[in-house]
């Protein structure tokens, strides 16, 4: 099993230092590439390797790039940002890369500055990563003194908390100092981004691949996944598992070796019930689906989403209306309140299910859920929040029809 | 964090980062702070204050010496976080929301931690706590008092 962006981390929380970066290759791709190999060049590597961005949505990260105005066409300031937000629920890969190997998302990053022209960065982080925070902070003065950021400069923006900020619209309205409202599209960020300038917006975990992919060659990157999608991926399984954890393996690992091989299986008394493959914005599978590859085409196919690759595993000792009830009270918390459907049906529906759990429930109910999905799903909102909660609340109404029910008709919750 | 940097220089545009200064120096944003950080910023303290509210980590109330931060999002529900809330309000009296009589604690729900495979987890100021169960907090809270 090839090891790519993990590689250098023990897991025990430790940080790789410079030296050690450097010692393991660390920052050759910048001295190959930075002043010797034109931008569009590195834009083109990454385009042909396949990947595609991490951060829950897939989209192919070189297209995204290509999207970017030259700096011919458009000078004045650019920039480059990692959204390290992270706060889907079920989600913690991108703590992992950046308090475990902070330097090889530095690396990432002047790459990345170096093909779309910026010069400068912003890594947006989620406040409560206090060490991801100080590991990125020593990091960078480590590779300032070392010289390989060149003429970057890389901030590290410690967000306040709101799940929104991860959209990366609203993330630019966040950085501006503003509410984190999201922003209408197009324009395109790379259009007009932060402060109305050209800007790139990338997930932690995409931007690490950067430099193995500049290294190593785009077909040695394609050739890492077990089927038709590119790369390694950083993995995570949580819930009654018995090593729940961050596991990088080939893009399109099935479920079911994810789950059984690497996280250890269920841990005793407990049974697998249902997965959410990528977070909490993605939708229900059950186990005849485990041996679903991990990729986005296949995640899709079997009705789901690859999300952020991050699996929660409900097992049957949970109930599974709490579950969804504690998926939808985070949504409805977290909604901006920008658009209508979302500020005022996301709490309908918490409220609805919150009821369900006290007995409260009525038959009539369910039909109100189930009408949400429709007005609440990808289209109908302002942005992608309302639609990710859509997902679990479609497909778990569906797989838990009868547990529903019974909330519903015997007015207790049977795991109270 | 762009410390020691001169926040006015940036204007309006360093909002969250001069509240997030100001509030790790003075524990919380209270109207006085507030007033002053516009004044920094150049921009009316109600604008200001549109900003202040939207963010959960920005507190515009007082808040005890140390914050406690417990997930209540869904891992870390279904490996019993209420149990370590349970626990904390019968060790110090307080429920998500609420200080301690003598400003030492106050307890506050987060959303996930990105710490899901450690679930339950809590923050206690800037140091996280995974793998907890009741007796753990009161290890937690021995060792810290
Ligand atoms: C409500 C919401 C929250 C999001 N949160 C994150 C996040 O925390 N981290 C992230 O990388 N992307 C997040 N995204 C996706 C971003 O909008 C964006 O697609 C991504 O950062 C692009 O990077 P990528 O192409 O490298 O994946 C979120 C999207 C939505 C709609
Ligand atoms: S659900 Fe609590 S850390 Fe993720």
């Amino acid at each position: 099993m090839q090891l790519v962006l993990t590689k250098n981390i023990d897991g025990g929380g430790k940080r790789v230092d410079f030296a050690a970066y450097a010692r393991s290759g660390g920052y050759e791709a910048v001295r190959k590439v930075v002043g010797k190999l034109a931008p569009a060049d590195v834009v083109q590597v990454v385009a042909d390797s396949g990947l595609a961005g991490c951060g829950g949505g897939g989209f192919p990260t070189g297209r995204k790039w290509q999207a970017m105005p030259s700096r011919a066409a458009r000078p004045g300031p650019r920039y480059f940002i990692v959204n390290a937000d992270e706060m889907e629920p079920g989600t913690f890969k991108d703590r992992y890369l950046m308090e475990g190997d902070p330097h090889q998302l530095l690396e990432g990053i002047v790459l990345a500055a170096y093909a779309v022209e910026a010069d400068e960065a912003y890594i947006f982080v989620r406040g409560e990563y206090f060490q991801a925070i100080a590991a990125l902070e020593a990091a960078i003065a480590e590779a300032q003194a070392a010289g390989v950021l060149g003429g970057l400069t890389i901030h590290v923006h410690a967000g306040v908390g709101r799940y929104i900020c991860g959209e990366e619209t609203a993330l630019l309205n966040s950085l501006e100092g503003k509410r984190a409202i999201p922003r209408a599209k197009p324009p395109l960020p790379q259009v007009s981004g932060l402060f109305g300038c050209p800007t790139i917006v990338n997930n932690v975990e995409t931007v690490c691949n950067v430099p193995h992919i500049v290294r190593h060659g785009a077909e040695w990157f394609r050739g890492l996944g077990v089927g038709d999608e590119a790369g390694t991926k950083i993995f995570g399984v949580s819930g009654r598992v018995n090593r729940p954890g961050v596991y990088e393996l080939p893009m399109g690992t099935s479920l079911r070796v994810l789950i059984e091989e690497f996280a250890g299986g269920m841990r005793d008394g407990f049974q697998l019930r249902a997965v959410l493959p990528g977070g909490a914005s993605t939708g229900f599978l059950g186990v005849e689906k485990l041996d679903t590859p991990m990729s986005v085409a296949g995640m899709a196919a079997a009705g789901s989403r690859l999300g952020t690759g991050n699996v929660m595993v409900l097992d049957d000792k949970t109930c599974p209306v709490g579950f969804i009830r504690n998926l939808q009270h985070f949504f409805a918390q977290e909604s901006c309140g920008w658009c209508a459907p979302c500020r005022d049906g996301l709490p309908w529906v918490d409220q609805i299910l919150a009821a369900m759990e006290t007995g409260q429930g009525r038959q009539s109910d369910l039909a109100v859920l189930a009408d949400m999905p429709g007005r609440m799903g990808p289209g109908k909102t302002f942005c992608g929040l309302a639609p990710g909660a859509m997902a679990s609340l479609e497909t778990g109404l569906k797989m838990f029809a009868q547990d529903f029910t019974r909330h519903v008709q015997e007015r207790v919750c049977a795991w109270a | 964090m762009l410390t020691g940097e001169d926040f006015s220089a940036r204007g309006p545009a360093a909002a969250i980062d001069c509240l997030r200064a100001l509030q790790k120096e003075r524990g919380y944003i209270s109207d006085e702070t507030l007033a002053e950080a516009a004044a920094i910023l150049q921009m009316p303290v109600a604008v200001l204050d549109e900003v202040a509210t939207f963010y959960n980590l920005i507190f515009r109330e007082p808040v005890g010496k140390n914050v406690i931060l417990l997930c209540d999002s869904a891992v870390c529900w279904m490996l019993g976080r209420e149990a370590l809330q349970s626990r904390i309000f019968e060790r110090l009296g307080i429920a998500p929301g609420e200080t301690t009589a003598d400003g030492q604690y106050t307890l506050l729900p987060v959303v996930c931690l990105g710490a899901c495979d450690r679930a339950p987890v809590l923050l206690v100021g800037e140091t996280l706590h995974g793998h907890l169960d009741a007796a753990g907090v009161n290890k937690l809270l021995d060792g810290a008092a």
